[in-house]
């Protein structure tokens, strides 16, 4: 059991509605994994349940070795950070102090280094005194990112590499931010810590990670590198997609250029 | 590159540390000048050249029937009353601050959404109902602030299952299920006018007008222990309501203990209202007004507006209490019409710049 994160037979029912369907994974230490899925396949309910935010309804979710539901949040929030997303912020609070939010000790002067570090990682250098709300979307993602960049940070100070889950982080950012987000988690992983990222983009996913989950409906349908859970069997079963999967030409990754739905596919 | 980009934030909170030096000192001053104009305004006036003498500051070289007169005035009307008045509007505003900050709606206040009314319906049924029970035993005064806290708990929690599905609490609906439960809370006052003799009648209306007429040291001695519950707890739930404005979800993931947090602010909300209502009756705005512009003075970090929320709400009110008790003298303004007709308008003017964020 050296999996740093590790959910056997996990299963999410909400009013009687099966989310997930006894889904297994393991995650080792300082791997990223890239979780893919049509809409309505669970994706956002898989990490709400890794995260310690929604309750399994069976199956065990373990965390460096210890079940999840045995952290307290305070504890757990320095072993684990999760971006959501969409997060709106209600106050006028400044750039500078949502990202600070991160910190377990906010007024901490070590804070400030992590802070400026993170800001000028998601390219928002100059945005300290900025009022978060009037950012546009994507700027906003941007600091959320960093916020949860710093979570992670002071986490790993206290208890060494930690987990990262990120949910559609890409959703709203240009493709020059998109690329930017890319790397600054491959360095993460570089730097050892585990990172689940749901990713909507199929190709983003591929350039992303070395591993790719596929969820269907609740279930786990492909997991592995993306050549072998990026082929056009997958796409067809889960997505509806028919013959849609190319390849780079030179890393030979998959390349996903739909041509058109299937036409048995289901409404919705 | 970095070394400018680190002091570009340590220097943005070292600016505000700085601040803060002046804040506190500024706030306390403010409240002590406007404890001073309240002392000397008032029926019976006590110029400044004469209130070193009445406190006991300075012996008195004046008329001694003069001198008995203003000590007379000041130690059994004026001072009870400031300090009820102080107290009060502390409770209000900072009261104001902690439901704003837990429903991450700057609209939400106590008195607005029905928690004031809960409270004092349940001090009017007391009033009512408790004399027609217990007829010919005297009421002990501490009951009220009991029933009080009862009514403005059970209204806060009925509030929040309505408003809130699965983790979220939907600010259109928080703020109508607040006017309908306002309105029901009226209606039972209503009934319950409808049902009083001539004495309790005079009681109800005292609460559904707001007052501080009735101050006494005890009252103002009961009042005490809630305003040092929120000071002592300030530090325990500053950090988790600001989080809480990112979302519950959010706030769990940065180690928040929601359930917990929500339960402590709500139950201190309730606690610090309803003592506020049992003396003063409902008195709204004070919660609105104060923190929002404090927010746009000192930012919306709870760490420090939740203290100068208590300091400015108490320099509101003392204000208002002396303007209701001059304006018509000898006849007073009830307090609570006097904050709605100044509150009311800057609440409308709020809610049309929010109107995105209410998604009316």
């Amino acid at each position: 059991m050296s999996a740093l994160l590790e959910a056997q037979a996990l299963s999410v029912r909400i009013n009687g509605k099966a989310l997930l369907d006894s889904v297994s994974l393991a995650v080792e230490a300082g791997e990223s994994v890239a979780l893919v899925g049509p809409n309505g396949a669970g994706k956002a309910t898989l990490l709400r349940a890794l995260s310690g935010e929604i309750a399994a309804s069976g199956g065990a979710i373990r965390l460096k070795g210890r079940a999840l539901h045995t952290y307290r949040p305070r504890a757990l929030a320095l072993h684990r950070a999760m971006l959501s997303q969409s997060v709106s912020v209600s106050f006028p609070f400044t750039v500078a102090e949502v990202v600070r939010m991160g910190a377990a000790d906010m007024r901490s002067t070590a804070v400030d280094a992590q802070v400026d570090a993170a800001l000028s990682e998601v390219d928002l250098s100059g945005f300290q005194n900025r009022i978060i709300n009037t950012l546009s979307g994507g700027e906003q993602l941007r600091a959320h990112f960093a916020r949860v960049l710093v979570q992670l940070a002071c986490g790993e100070v206290l208890h060494g590499p930690g987990l990262l889950l990120l949910d559609e982080p890409t959703a709203s950012l240009d493709l020059r931010h998109q690329l930017d987000l890319l790397a600054a988690i491959r360095r993460r992983a570089e730097q050892g810590s585990t990172i689940v990222t749901v990713v909507h983009d199929l190709n983003l996913a591929v350039l992303l990670a070395r591993r790719v989950i596929v969820l269907g409906r609740g279930r786990i349908e492909a997991d592995g590198p993306p050549q072998h859970s990026i082929t056009d069997d997958v796409l067809e079963r889960v997505f509806g997609v028919a013959r849609a999967v190319d390849r780079f030409p030179q890393p030979g990754l998959p390349f996903v250029l739909p041509h058109g739905a299937r036409r048995t596919a289901q409404a919705g | 590159m970095t070394g400018t980009a680190v002091s570009t934030s340590a220097q943005a909170r070292r600016r505000a540390a700085a601040a803060d030096v002046w804040l506190f000192p500024g706030l306390l001053l403010l409240l002590i000048l406007a404890a001073i104009v309240a002392a000397g305004i008032g029926a019976a006036g006590i110029p400044l050249s004469r209130l070193p003498a009445a406190l006991g500051l300075a012996t008195s070289a004046s008329d001694p029937v003069l001198l008995a007169r203003d000590q007379l005035v000041l130690w059994s009307i004026r001072l009870p009353r400031i300090a009820m008045a102080g107290t009060i509007g502390a409770l209000l505003a900072a009261g104001g601050t902690i439901m704003q900050g837990l429903f991450r709606n700057p609209l939400a206040d106590p008195a607005l959404v029905g928690v004031s009314s809960g409270g004092a319906l349940a001090a009017a049924a007391t009033i009512v109902i408790g004399d027609r029970l217990l007829s010919g035993i005297a009421l002990p005064f501490e009951m009220l602030p009991a029933a009080a806290f009862i009514g403005a708990l059970a209204t806060t929690l009925l509030l929040h299952a309505i408003a809130t599905t699965s983790g979220r609490t939907s600010v259109a609906v928080f703020l109508l299920a607040g006017l309908a439960i306002s309105a029901l809370a009226g209606a039972a006052l209503g009934l319950l006018v409808f049902i009083a003799d001539d004495r309790q009648l005079r009681d109800i209306t005292f609460w559904m007008l707001g007052s501080l007429g009735g101050a006494t040291w005890n009252k103002a001695a009961v009042l005490t222990p809630f305003l040092l519950a929120l000071l002592v707890l300030i530090p325990a739930i500053a950090r988790g309501l600001d989080l809480m404005v990112l979302g519950e979800a959010e706030a769990f993931h940065m180690g928040v203990e929601v359930e917990r947090l929500k339960r402590l602010s709500i139950v201190l909300v309730s606690a610090m209202t309803g003592a506020a209502v049992s003396f003063a009756g409902v008195i709204g705005f004070v919660g609105i007004v104060v923190p929002h512009l404090l927010r746009l003075a000192i930012g919306p970090g709870h760490r420090r507006l939740l203290p100068a929320s208590a300091c400015a709400g108490a320099i509101l009110l003392l204000l208002a209490d002396t303007a209701a008790r001059t304006l018509a003298a000898p006849a007073e303004v009830p307090i609570g019409v006097l904050t709605a007709l100044v509150g009311a308008p800057f609440f409308l003017v709020l809610l049309l710049r929010q109107r995105g964020l209410v998604g009316l």
